[in-house]
């Protein structure tokens, strides 16, 4: 699919651009967004981009909107994403939802703002990784990924898609300002096919194909529409056939399926960096921008002689929750820097259960944290 | 039946679910009607079933999504429009159809109607207007004319109505026209054209809710109601969209009132991607 018009080799761009092309190279070819700051640039890459690649870029009237016309082209069997910040987030809370139900593979990006409401849009947040896992009404699991680099934004929008198509649920890249501002070194490649994963395809006859009969792995075969299989799809709770089904055991036989298939597979889902970790007694817990922060932080601490580590996540959906439990035997405690109030904080302290003590070092965005704020946090755990 | 699928061509299970029926409509409801009305239509344009995806939203007309034997979505509350948006983007190939009913399309997703008629984007949309919200018990909705009563205007609609052909005629519709239940040939008529033309095409069809809207107006049965629409239908094709507003007791206008060209989103698309390659060169 016009692979020559895939980027390749050392480019100098930012986040958002760095984004838009790990999109294009990971298969996606159809965009359909809102203008907001500080995600414009997703756009603005994918309008110019797409086009070249045979995709398609639409700009739509909202927000929902923008989250409806992806998982409509989803069901078409086209690769396809939307990027927002806070605002345009909680609006596609609702058909993120649906996307969710209707199990379809798509990718959203967050280019986290600092809120609530209107906030300050110019400038770094990381206030909706609670939302991100909990915007939608009702009982989900969704998988999240939280870049800290321009680099690390295209490796992981790559990630997101196979994850996505994988999975089929939609996958949220859940960036913030400073990731998608920044201008870095980027490598930008073509994939092997070898590395870019499709969603599981029906092999059944037609007449015997069930959209919600799943396999063992818990992921149901997704047919798309035109090739004659004349599914069924609600997001009513519905059976195998894709039938709405209003009885609390089916509600119970297609939620729990929907969880587990994220949580059962969370050892192929999650992902994280340790650095200097083995032997800590203090360990920073980070991700995105101040991930970059605390691990600046953490080199002046053992440059001191105190033993801290850093633990940068890199999916904060589905969390890390055995590895912080195991290392939460080991360790003082750890100190999480985050730009809010506390929301990542919350999975550590619930995952030490009182193995080591939790510190949040808030930060109510508009900026990110100063390592020496970390390293006195930092020695503060340390004793 | 001149002019309708022959009764020996007519194998409803190709066409609907026959395994959910019965459906969940009330007595004299007309959404059924409205939807025999487009499964012959589809005969008789011909059109391959395996190309069509309907998508609908939420509410009674919501679930016709879940009637009919083709790709179907029932989506979220006033959403339709932009998943199908995103099917016929994605595969300009399949025939893309809405339908759902006058609240969700013309008040929670009003804006999305909108849109997609200055777009011109190559699809079908078949509104079933019964002037109320019939799922949640008869609630007054965008299209309930002033004075009637309904569970949330016990004293009478204070709030006024959209004429829907004008909406859409205004925002751009290619295609305009409205039918109620005692129209089918017309309506019949009207959606295999829609179905077969490009761009932006609405039906509305006005159809009774003897159930709540029709009961708490004291319009009578079903029957009775349409019988109320043929005294008081005046056919006028052609007729300026904007003076085709329904009231509570006047004309009901109906007929083909746009029909006119323009170029489809779709293919001011496929210029917008010659363009992008040709300035790589």
């Amino acid at each position: 699919m016009n692979q020559e018009a895939i980027h390749e080799g050392e480019f100098f761009i930012n986040g958002d651009e760095a984004c838009a092309e790990g999109a294009i190279a990971a298969g996606c070819r159809f965009f359909a967004g809102y203008p907001i700051t500080p995600a414009t640039e997703v756009a603005e890459t994918m309008s110019r981009r797409l086009p070249q690649v045979g995709g398609v870029y639409v700009q739509m009237e909202d927000e929902i909107a923008s989250m409806n016309a992806i998982l409509g082209a989803s069901w078409a069997g086209v690769k396809s994403m939307t990027s927002t910040s806070g605002p345009g987030f909680s609006l596609m809370m609702e058909n993120l939802g649906l996307g969710v139900m209707l199990e379809t593979p798509c990718v959203l990006v967050n280019i986290q703002r600092a809120g609530p409401s209107t906030g300050l849009p110019t400038l770094a947040g990381q206030g909706d990784i609670m939302q991100a896992r909990w915007g939608s009404h009702g009982v989900y699991e969704i998988i999240a990924l939280v870049p800290n680099s321009p680099q690390e934004i295209f490796d992981l929008t790559i990630t997101a898609f196979n994850l996505s198509e994988k999975y089929r649920v939609p996958t949220l890249v859940m960036a913030d300002e400073v990731v998608g501002h920044m201008s870095e070194k980027v490598v930008l490649r073509r994939l092997d096919p070898a590395e870019i994963w499709q969603r599981p395809r029906p092999e059944v006859p037609r007449e015997e194909y069930l959209p919600y009969k799943a396999d063992k792995d818990l992921i149901p075969p997704m047919a798309i529409a035109g090739e004659g299989y004349r599914f069924h799809v609600t997001g009513l709770t519905h059976d195998e056939r894709g039938y709405p089904s209003m009885t609390a055991e089916a509600q119970d036989r297609l939620v729990r399926r929907l969880v587990e298939k994220i949580r059962l597979n969370r050892k192929d889902i999650i992902r994280y960096e340790e650095i200097d970790v083995e032997d800590a007694e203090v360990i920073v817990c980070a991700y995105g921008i101040a991930s970059r922060v605390a691990r600046h932080a953490v080199q002046m601490a053992r440059d001191e002689g105190i033993r801290a580590g850093l633990f940068r996540l890199i999916t904060v959906w589905p969390f890390a929750e055995e590895r912080i439990r195991e290392l939460a035997g080991r360790v003082k405690g750890f100190l999480v820097p985050e730009i809010n109030y506390g929301q990542i904080a919350l999975e550590v302290e619930r995952c030490a259960c009182g193995q080591a003590q939790t510190v949040l070092l808030p930060h109510m965005g508009g900026g990110v944290h100063h390592p020496e704020q970390i390293l006195r946090a930092i020695k503060e755990i340390a004793g | 039946m001149t002019g309708t699928a022959s009764k020996e061509k007519w194998h409803i299970e190709e066409y609907l679910r026959v395994d959910r029926m019965p459906h969940i409509w009330c007595p004299g409801c007309g959404i059924g009607p409205a939807t025999s009305a487009f499964i012959r239509s589809v005969e008789r344009a011909g059109i391959d079933p395996d190309k069509i995806a309907l998508v609908s939203g939420i509410g009674c007309a919501g679930r016709v999504a879940g009637y009919v034997r083709l790709d179907s979505f029932h989506t979220t509350h006033g959403r339709a429009i932009p998943f199908a948006t995103g099917l016929k983007l994605g595969n300009p190939s399949l025939h893309v159809v809405v339908f759902s009913g006058d609240g969700d399309l013309v008040a929670i997703g009003g804006n999305h109607l909108i849109h997609a008629a200055r777009r011109n984007v190559d699809m079908t949309v078949i509104c079933v207007n019964n002037f109320n919200y019939g799922m949640t018990g008869g609630q007054l909705g965008p299209t309930t004319p002033l004075e009637a009563n309904t569970s949330t205007s016990p004293y009478g609609n204070f709030d006024p109505p959209f004429n829907l052909p004008g909406l859409v005629a205004a925002a751009g519709a290619s295609y305009v026209a409205r039918w109620t239940l005692v129209h089918p040939r017309q309506l019949e008529k009207s959606m295999t054209e829609a179905l077969t033309r490009p761009g932006f095409n609405f039906i509305e069809v006005v159809a009774p809710c003897p159930t709540l809207y029709g009961r708490l107006n004291k319009l009578g049965a079903g029957v009775d109601e349409l019988r109320l629409y043929r005294k008081r239908c005046s056919i006028q094709n052609g007729a300026d969209p904007s003076q085709v507003a329904i009231d509570l007791t006047g004309p009901v206008v109906v007929g083909k009132f746009v029909e006119k060209e323009r170029p489809t989103f779709g293919e001011r698309l496929r210029g917008v991607g010659e363009k992008a390659r040709q300035r790589k060169k």
